[in-house]
């Protein structure tokens, strides 16, 4: 093996263990929302700095390979692809966290029947599933499974589209919660920017085993 | 404790003051490169550490130089043991002329080891360390000359090997050979790691950048900077090295 692929290995693993930490944070901040368990949010936000720490080091780690292994080829593509991949996991980190911030946050208002009607949960769970799909396409350097997520995330526009239409439906009837009624549009587009990072995670995939790079088409 | 250190070194080549103040300390089982232009005392410095400089005429060191924290050139100091402990490559491969086998068995010979079974084995093994015995293993009684030059100098690196030593002093060891070789040099420094203390010259900053551990930068005789390979590679702390690793320089 030679330091490069000693390197590599390294880095790759590095960036598993991130994405099974964000996951986990997904799945924290979605059982704080499903029970609104404020107690499990905190918990939540306290991996949020373990996560940053590692975005940091995963970036430590692509500058140590570029400055002292040149690498080339697939070997570049790799590097740049994980380097973009360690931004998009802090990124769905981030919206894990600012969902476990709402349920800390919320107080008197009863958010249950907007979350159940915006089906919330359900896009949560979305957005977690096509995160642990992606990693595995990543891990496995399976583009055709990083092909099929870029067209999975557009079921989560959908639902976001609908969300947001039922909650200006619901703005018009009772304008006096209005800021309750943005706080869970602002929840909800989050969950669908999650899915964008994994349709993004999916494009570098593409990138690094096949050397094509993906553009939205203007539909997306 | 260090398995090499430099304390307050000072060497001369008659007048000219080739190495000046030099303190460094080097780890067991790491890979420490010295990088620095044409006559900066990066070859010199290494020489010294199986007191190769002892052969030219008119030099002169002060100051110490520790091996197992015990001064090498202190009064007394058996050389051959010491040479013994610090195998050596160098720039081109230099095989002696006889055959793959003999190559390898020479340093044990002459090291006064007669089992034949030993040395049977320990040619084996210093060959399979290296990753040349499946290219060699059917013709071990070949001319070494027969060899590609990254296959001799692998050949070398087996000879160094076979008389045990701890540390290998490595003289810019893939400066005469193709890119695969070179490949396969680097890939072997790096297994020989666990094992061994390694120290290369060499002029390649990549290659020092790609294998080693810790870098020194060695500029007219000075010790300018030396630090983790990756720190002084991506944050050295002086500009001179900088301009260096950079290309900047002069």
């Amino acid at each position: 093996m030679t330091h490069l692929e000693h390197e590599m290995q390294q880095l790759k693993a590095e960036i598993l263990d991130m994405s099974q930490l964000v996951s986990q944070q997904m799945k924290d901040s979605l059982l704080s929302l499903a029970k609104m368990d404020k107690q499990l949010a905190i918990e939540t936000l306290a991996a949020e700095k373990q996560v940053n720490a590692m975005e940091l080091k995963i970036d430590r780690t692509c500058e140590g390979i570029f400055a002292l292994y040149n690498p080339v080829a697939q070997d570049l593509r790799l590097v740049l692809a994980q380097l973009r991949i360690n931004y998009n996991l802090e990124k769905i980190g981030d919206i894990a966290a600012s969902v476990a911030k709402f349920v800390k946050k919320s107080f008197l208002f009863d958010y249950s029947s907007l979350i159940e009607n915006t089906h919330a949960l359900q896009m949560f769970e979305e957005a977690n599933d096509l995160l642990v799909d992606v990693m595995t396409s990543f891990e496995t350097e399976d583009a055709e499974l990083a092909k099929n997520i870029l067209k999975r995330d557009k079921a989560l526009n959908q639902q976001n589209d609908q969300a947001r239409a039922y909650i200006i439906d619901q703005i018009k009837k009772d304008p006096e919660n209005v800021e309750e009624y943005l706080k869970v549009l602002s929840l909800v587009r989050k969950l669908e920017r999650a899915g964008d990072q994994s349709k993004a995670i999916a494009k570098e995939i593409i990138f690094f085993v096949e050397a094509k790079i993906v553009k939205d088409s203007k539909q997306d | 404790m260090h398995k090499i250190e430099s304390k307050n070194l000072d060497f001369f080549y008659g007048t000219q003051h080739a190495l000046k103040n030099i303190n460094l300390a080097i780890e067991e089982n790491t890979v420490t490169a010295l990088i620095g232009p044409s006559g900066c005392g990066k070859s010199t410095f290494l020489r010294l550490f199986n007191r190769m400089n002892d052969l030219i005429a008119n030099t002169k060191l002060t100051g110490e130089i520790l091996i197992d924290n015990k001064d090498i050139y202190a009064k007394g100091v058996n050389v051959d043991a010491l040479r013994k402990q610090t195998g050596m490559v160098f720039q081109k491969p230099n095989p002696f002329p006889k055959s793959i086998f003999e190559n390898v068995a020479y340093g044990l010979k002459v090291n006064g080891i007669s089992d034949s079974k030993i040395i049977e084995e320990r040619v084996e093994t210093s060959i399979k360390q290296v990753a040349l015995w499946d290219e060699v293993k059917d013709k071990l009684k070949k001319s070494a000359f027969e060899l590609s030059g990254g296959q001799q100098q692998r050949l070398c690196i087996a000879r160094a090997l076979a008389i045990q030593p701890s540390i290998i002093l490595m003289d810019e060891p893939t400066s005469a050979l193709d890119p695969i070789s070179t490949s396969k040099i680097e890939e072997l420094i790096f297994e020989l790691k666990s094992k061994y203390t390694i120290v290369i010259v060499t002029h390649n900053m990549q290659q020092a950048a790609r294998v080693s551990d810790s870098t020194a930068f060695f500029y007219l005789g000075e010790l300018v900077e030396y630090s983790a390979t990756k720190e002084l590679f991506t944050n050295p702390k002086v500009e001179r090295t900088q301009n260096y690793i950079t290309g900047r320089f002069g």
